[in-house]
């Protein structure tokens, strides 16, 4: 899923503190799994917000609605008949979510209230790590399920560099050498021969490097 | 024992202190109170495994956002005891009511009062 974090509140108040009334809005899915940008971070970022702007001698409307995705058209619609009503929007959402939101009402202020940070994984409650970097051509079935494009420092796709000390990374101890991972895993799946197989080499074209991309499936197309 | 503490305290009864959220706390402040402590249960005998340890969390990250605001985080606290310390209930009572009015009056009320004259 798509982790993000909270924004700074100063950075939020000094956004939106030329309006009145602001919509925040939510998002049911990624952010709220990690604990950004859901309902429950509507409410206190409500509050929040509201109380800040009072101390400071202003009274902020803010009404809060929590959508059940931000990327989706027929989600962002629920909200057109009650746009009007506001100065701004401040969503919650990922980054894909508050440029939906900005695409859908042109002409209508959005502002993020979230930092996207990566595609991750929740490890354990409170912590999340990133796995995977979309770089569009998968390799995880030659790394026996471990992505050294998302999780070497380096993105090698042969072998661990001189920096792999006792399974850390050089860049930081804490960071798990990918190849080391990848190795200890090819030998309990008794595959340790695999690791000299030679693979062409990887297709970035299809990497962010190429610009922003798109996936067309002529199948489901409308 | 018929202990007196503040009569200035409200006592809003939770379950567990686990079901203590931040959200409560904030609207506690949003409709002007001028400070909030958490009483749990001492940390290791929580019925429920550990209601009162997720508490204080929220407790601190409560406070960090009161902070962040200028409400002031000295404004929330936690306390732990049993149910049979009385005395140290009045005690964190009479401790928390001093400090909160060391502290003086919730900055969001007294903006309110201000908006509303």
């Amino acid at each position: 899923m798509i982790i993000a974090e909270k924004k700074p509140i100063e950075e939020i108040t000094r956004n939106i503190k030329q309006y009145d009334k602001i919509l925040l809005l939510g998002c049911n899915e990624c952010v709220t799994v990690c604990e950004a940008g859901g309902k429950k971070e509507v409410e206190i970022l409500a509050s929040v917000l509201r109380m800040s702007f009072l101390k400071n001698g202003k009274q902020m409307s803010i009404d809060e609605i929590t959508l059940e995705r931000q990327c989706d058209h027929e989600y962002l619609e629920e909200i057109r008949g009650i746009i009007d009503q506001y100065d701004a929007i401040l969503s919650l959402a990922c980054g894909v979510g508050v440029q939906f939101l900005a695409e859908k009402y042109p002409s209508f202020p959005v502002y993020p209230g979230v930092n996207t940070c990566f595609l991750g994984a929740t490890e354990k409650r409170g912590l999340w790590a990133e796995k995977c970097q979309a770089c569009g051509h998968c390799l995880l079935a030659d790394t026996v399920g471990i992505c050294p494009v998302s999780r070497c420092a380096k993105r090698l796709l042969n072998g661990p560099c001189g920096g792999s000390t006792k399974g850390s990374c050089e860049i930081n101890k804490d960071i798990e050498c990918a190849w080391q991972l990848i190795i200890d895993r090819l030998k309990k799946l008794n595959k340790i021969d695999d690791y000299e197989i030679i693979y062409p080499i990887k297709d970035w074209s299809t990497d962010r490097a190429g610009g922003p991309r798109k996936v067309i499936r002529e199948d489901v197309l409308l | 024992m018929r202990l007196q503490y503040p009569t200035d305290i409200k006592i809003i009864r939770v379950p567990c202190t686990g079901k203590v959220d931040i959200i409560y706390i904030l609207r506690a402040f949003e409709k002007g109170a001028d400070g909030v402590y958490c009483v749990g249960c001492m940390e290791g005998s929580c019925q429920f495994s550990n209601g009162n340890i997720m508490a204080r969390k929220r407790i601190n990250q409560a406070a960090k956002i009161l902070d962040d605001i200028g409400i002031g985080k000295e404004r929330v606290k936690m306390y732990n005891l049993s149910s049979g310390e009385g005395t140290l209930f009045v005690k964190y009572a009479n401790e928390m009511a001093e400090n909160i009015r060391a502290l003086g009056a919730n900055p969001v009320k007294l903006a309110m009062k201000k908006r509303a004259v």
